[in-house]
């Protein structure tokens, strides 16, 4: 009898309990953020969507090698000497590669940050960037190169003919890269 | 006792009269509904620290009706195998059962639709025909899980009605009548001469408080289990039986279970208004006491009591069907009839 008494005793008044919790939960700040109104502060350090400098990229395709996922495509041409255009980097130096496509494609992109660590002129980093879900993949492969098209057929033209140039004037200097390329293969 | 209405005062006694006295209180439930629905989701969130509805209207205050217009644009789904007729009438004959109570709930000293003598009685009388409209919905489905929650919904609806009239008859020895607006008439004055109080009278009252707080707790707990709602829904136990005796019903149909229900627990808060919280009556006397207070008052009450229903929905879990048999035979009941015999004793040697 006593027991059935504590039961209840324990019944009702551990449900009292529980209303209790519940009722001062009902005025505790809610959690919840509004997100697309309100935005959760990025930590410092957050790793999002990748941005190119172009003007800061010299072209050594390191980013590329440290990607762990392949998902950065570096294609560069020299620069031509007889190029009118010729471009200075923010370290003062001459540019010496013209980058003719630099693309990152975000659908294989892991963000784990290596290209960032391994580039040596910090040209490439982090934003604060993340809603840019497309409907279509190709829309995910982002593209920083500043040359246009006919810019980077232009500049091809250019070296070509430097290259020319270069044979017709000095034959023997040309050679030098043939023979390394051989030298290299037989060593393999 | 003559009924007091002021419709029929207004406009005398004819068709128009009878259609408007009887589609006010419809109108109500339908508002109502919509109201809890939102105080559902939202008293739910706030518990779960969440914000609940923000998207539909200001705040989401209409979410609740673009949960209704969603439910009127579903598909209108008859499952193959059932038992077509049953299976259609169900949700109304739930619904029909859940408004029916409202007949004899005194909104206002001078609205009540049928002011009959033998309302409380009449309540309990149209609150088992739910029951019915849940076992011809869980059997026609052709679902065991429905059929299932059926069964049970019908076991638990027998338990509980036992604790609930026993706590409802006590009061009615205390007041000696059983018109659910005379009984409001008893307890007009401060808060103290409610029923959960002990009623009007001397200070020789002091020996039922205990036993009417008790009452006042029973009836609110059997109310809980008769509108089967949490702790009490192993009717429809998710965990267990999907979504119990309305599993195959979809759209509007599930909408008319769905409006049922929130109408039962209006008509079990507005019981327990009207027997233990003094009805439209203010409790501070002459305070903003009057017909249309009245109104106020008892529509006030009675969603303060659906608010600790969804309140107790979001803190205790479901219980099992053992301890739920337990609590209605083996504890409510006994607890009930002692009050019971207290009361009765107290108004004997009064």
């Amino acid at each position: 009898m006593i027991q059935y008494i504590k039961n209840i005793w324990a019944g009702l008044s551990s449900s009292f309990i529980g209303m209790k919790i519940t009722w001062k939960h009902l005025f505790v700040k809610k959690v919840t953020i509004q997100y697309p109104d309100q935005r959760f502060t990025l930590p410092e350090k957050a790793r999002n969507r990748l941005y190119l400098e172009m003007s800061k990229c010299n072209g050594c395709n390191s980013c590329a090698i440290a990607c762990p996922v392949n998902c950065i495509t570096v294609e560069t041409i020299r620069v031509s000497p007889n190029d009118p255009q010729q471009e200075v980097h923010f370290n003062g130096k001459d540019r010496k590669l013209w980058v003719s496509r630099y693309e990152i494609d975000f659908a294989k992109c892991c963000y784990c940050g290596l290209c960032t660590a391994a580039c040596p002129s910090d040209a490439i980093n982090h934003t604060t960037e993340y809603e840019y879900s497309e409907y279509k993949r190709e829309n995910l492969v982002y593209k920083f190169q500043t040359l246009t098209p006919e810019q980077v057929i232009e500049k091809e033209r250019l070296l070509a003919e430097f290259r020319t140039q270069e044979k017709v004037c000095h034959p023997e200097t040309d050679k030098k890269p043939a023979d390394n390329k051989t030298a290299d293969k037989t060593t393999e | 006792m003559e009924n007091v209405n002021f419709l029929y005062d207004l406009l005398g006694r004819n068709i128009i009269s009878v259609v408007l006295v009887i589609s006010l209180p419809l109108m109500f439930v339908l508002v109502y509904a919509l109201v809890a629905i939102l105080a559902e989701l939202k008293v739910s969130a706030w518990i779960q620290e969440r914000l609940g509805p923000m998207r539909t209207g200001p705040w989401g205050i209409m979410q609740p009706i673009a949960e209704v217009v969603k439910l009127i644009q579903k598909e209108d789904i008859t499952p193959d195998k059932s038992s077509k007729l049953l299976y259609n009438l169900a949700p109304f004959i739930i619904f029909t059962g859940a408004y029916a109570a409202f007949a004899v709930i005194p909104f206002s000293e001078y609205f009540v639709p049928a002011g009959i003598n033998l309302g409380l009685f009449y309540i309990f009388a149209v609150g088992s025909i739910s029951a019915i409209g849940i076992v011809m919905g869980g059997w026609a489905s052709n679902n065991k899980y429905s059929l299932m929650g059926a069964m049970r919904s019908v076991a638990q609806l027998i338990s509980y009605e036992v604790p609930a009239a026993m706590a409802v008859l006590s009061i009615v020895v205390l007041a000696s009548t059983m018109n659910m607006q005379e009984i409001n008439k008893l307890q007009t004055g401060w808060f103290w001469n409610w029923f959960i109080f002990g009623g009007p009278g001397t200070l020789a009252k002091i020996w039922v408080i205990p036993f009417t707080l008790g009452l006042g707790l029973i009836y609110f707990i059997s109310s809980l289990a008769e509108t089967n709602r949490v702790p009490f829904d192993i009717p429809e136990g998710e965990s267990e039986l999907v979504a119990g005796f309305h599993t195959e019903y979809g759209g509007m149909k599930f909408a008319m279970f769905f409006f049922a229900e929130y109408a039962n627990m209006f008509v079990v808060a507005a019981v327990l208004t009207t027997i233990f919280l003094g009805g439209w009556n203010s409790p501070f006397n002459t305070f903003m006491q009057g017909p249309f207070w009245g109104v106020f008052w008892f529509v006030s009450k009675a969603f303060s009591v659906v608010l600790v229903q969804i309140w107790i929905r979001w803190t205790l879990p479901r219980f099992r069907v053992d301890q739920l048999m337990y609590i209605g035979w083996k504890v409510l009941l006994p607890l009930s009839f002692i009050c019971f015999m207290a009361i009765s004793l107290f108004v004997m040697l009064k």
